[in-house]
């Protein structure tokens, strides 16, 4: 059973070049595509995705807005985009989505994020994994009221570093001596943490880097 | 110097266009008049001078004159560069050609000042009546040679909104400003001289609160609607800004990656080629549109160079992670070519298709990352005499008190883990 795909982006000559990469692979299925938030919206209520590649920058208000709109649903968002500024993709992953990659990606490598999303899991690119890494150095030193959800643990810590220099997962459990499916476990508590963060923080480590 | 003439109509219906006269300050000695009126007319600029001299001694008629035509006349506008030369001049790329002006023409108008003052004094006597025209005379020119400078310089400005002190005193250098002062304090001193040529200081009070209460009529009349046209004038503006923005997107895109597309075109047999151009554009927009990198001298900053170059060199991806930021001195440049030394490294005999750089700066110490997927090597066997490794990497770090940790396997890649402690500022 293959995993059923929405694409989501204005640039009809990107879907195009996407639905190509991926029909190459056997345990994904494109069912539909879609140019911007209201289409985007129609299409996941019709065919009901596992999962959604959305771009950032679309007409009508962006993916942040489709995964507003959208609602709770078992539908999983994963975030392609060609942009890498640091805003895009803090927003896009605290509106909801389960992972971030860059379009440079190749066609294997996003066939795999999407099967990942798919069963339930956090889908960190190198780049995505240093932009967690610098949001949350602030306050890792400070306790703050919130502690609990304001930190990564060191071990959350490790794994993101070793995304970022260029682990794959597999690569990661075996450097720390631990399960994949832990791997997975930690990845999934630091998107949880970096969703519901306190505001404060990620809106000052924003402005520290003149993003805001 | 530009010519005012009307450019030759290209459309199918040539639209009949008015012949205008402008003034040129740029090419004039006082206001640009008779330079303006000499390219109108089509004479040369010495006949309109001596017709203005001549007019002069018909009762002043040609100074009345000229100054009637400084004050109507609106200023040549400069011709518009190429939408390229534009954008860098607004962004600071390009240094206006605006040197010293040459300061012959001061020195006549001061000696042609001086000879006028002569020539009063003989003709109303040393009394108190030439001074005070001598002074408002003064006040006034300074005023008015500081608004028309403004109002030039408000045309190469392209900051938002106008604003009234703005329209008078331009950005506000210290010269406009003491210009300024020393013109209004010039007319406040001849209004109170005349009014006390009377003699009663009660008169000389008079005087200046009819004129202050004239002022502020004038101002109570024409203010709503002076501030009505400052607000359609900003709002002209904001419209012309966004359009300079336009042409800088515009210019930069035409520079770049237009000219990037043609080569592709050119090169469309050469795959590796089509790739490298693509790659390297993609880099060049990058950093253009979202600057992610810091500023120049940082260590992100020369990541991404250094990045940008091996891609440039070599047929692969070098994708850099950088995790705080720091300013590289001494103690962190040889991190920086160990770095490169590993990269070069990576993308020259790995054969891996990208390579991936994460660097993390703490306060106590600096770490980079070069990983690579590539086919990898033995350590041991590399042969005592090949010095990239060792001498590039292990030792120049050592030397500086780091470490170089390369952990290789043959058919999994490699890493190399550059570690500098540093000394803990804060």
């Amino acid at each position: 059973m293959s995993t059923r795909v929405l694409i989501v982006d204005d640039h009809a000559m990107f879907r195009a070049g996407v639905r190509a990469e991926l029909s190459a692979s056997p345990l994904v299925e494109v069912v539909a595509e879609a140019e911007d938030v209201d289409t985007a919206v129609a299409a996941v209520a019709a065919h009901q995705p596992e999962v959604v590649l959305l771009d950032v920058h679309l007409p009508g208000g962006g993916g942040a807005e489709v995964m507003r709109r959208t609602g709770p649903s078992s539908t999983r968002f994963l975030a392609l985009s060609v942009s890498d500024a640091a805003e895009d993709v803090i927003g896009t992953i605290r509106a909801g989505a389960r992972g971030y990659v860059t379009k440079t990606i190749t066609g294997p490598e996003l066939a795999d994020a999407i099967v990942r999303v798919a069963g339930g899991d956090a889908v960190f690119s190198p780049r995505l994994a240093g932009f967690v890494l610098d949001a949350f150095a602030g306050t890792i030193e400070v306790a703050a009221v919130d502690e609990d959800l304001d930190r990564l643990t060191e071990r959350e810590r490790e794994v993101m570093r070793l995304i970022a220099r260029g682990y794959s997962y597999k690569e990661v459990a075996g450097e720390l001596f631990i399960s994949v499916k832990t791997v997975e476990t930690h990845m999934s508590a630091v998107l949880r943490k970096l969703q519901l963060s306190s505001r404060h923080e990620l809106t000052r480590w924003a402005s520290d880097r003149r993003l805001l | 110097m530009s010519s005012a003439a009307p450019a030759p109509p290209t459309g199918p219906a040539p639209a009949y266009q008015p012949r205008r006269a402008f003034r040129e300050p740029e090419a004039g000695y006082l206001g640009g008049v008779a330079a303006g009126l000499a390219t109108h007319l089509g004479w040369p600029v010495a006949w309109v001078r001596v017709a203005f001299v001549a007019l002069t001694a018909a009762n002043g008629a040609g100074v009345l004159a000229y100054a009637a035509l400084w004050l109507w006349l609106p200023t040549l506008a400069a011709e518009e560069p190429a939408p390229g030369l534009a954008a860098a001049e607004r962004a600071g790329r390009r240094t206006t050609r605006r040197g010293l002006a040459d300061i012959g023409p001061a020195v006549a108008l001061a000696a042609l000042a001086v000879g006028a003052l002569f020539i009063a004094q003989l003709v109303f006597g040393t009394g108190l009546v030439l001074w005070v025209l001598v002074l408002g005379l003064g006040g006034v020119a300074l005023i008015w040679r500081q608004a028309d400078e403004s109002s030039r310089e408000r045309w190469r400005d392209s900051t938002g909104r106008i604003d009234p002190v703005r329209a008078l005193v331009g950005d506000g250098g210290w010269a406009a400003w003491s210009r300024l002062v020393i013109g209004v304090l010039m007319l406040v001193t001849a209004l109170v001289l005349f009014a006390l040529r009377s003699g009663r200081i009660s008169l000389a009070v008079d005087v200046l609160v009819a004129t202050a209460l004239g002022l502020a009529g004038v101002v109570l009349v024409a203010g709503p609607w002076l501030l009505r046209l400052l607000h359609d004038l900003g709002e002209e503006r904001a419209q012309r800004v966004r359009s300079q923005e336009r042409a800088d997107v515009a210019a930069h895109l035409h520079d770049s990656v237009l000219q990037t597309l043609a080569l592709i075109q050119k090169n469309s047999a050469d795959p590796a080629q089509v790739a490298r151009l693509a790659r390297a554009q993609e880099r060049d927009l990058r950093s253009w549109l979202f600057e992610d990198a810091g500023p120049s001298g940082s260590l992100s900053a020369a990541l991404a160079t250094l990045a940008a170059d091996v891609e440039a060199d070599h047929n692969v991806t070098v994708e850099v992670v950088t995790v705080g930021d720091l300013v590289l001195d001494d103690c962190t440049q040889p991190v920086l070519l160990a770095t490169r030394e590993a990269v070069v490294n990576a993308a020259r005999h790995s054969g891996a298709p990208r390579v991936d750089v994460y660097a993390e700066a703490s306060a106590t110490r600096l770490e980079v990352f070069v990983k690579d997927r590539g086919r990898g090597f033995d350590l041991d066997a590399v042969a005592p005499d090949r010095h990239g490794v060792r001498g590039s990497i292990q030792d120049r770090m050592e030397r500086h008190g780091g470490t170089a940790r390369i952990s290789s396997r043959p058919g999994e890649g490699t890493e190399v883990v550059l570690t500098m402690p540093l000394e803990d500022k804060s």
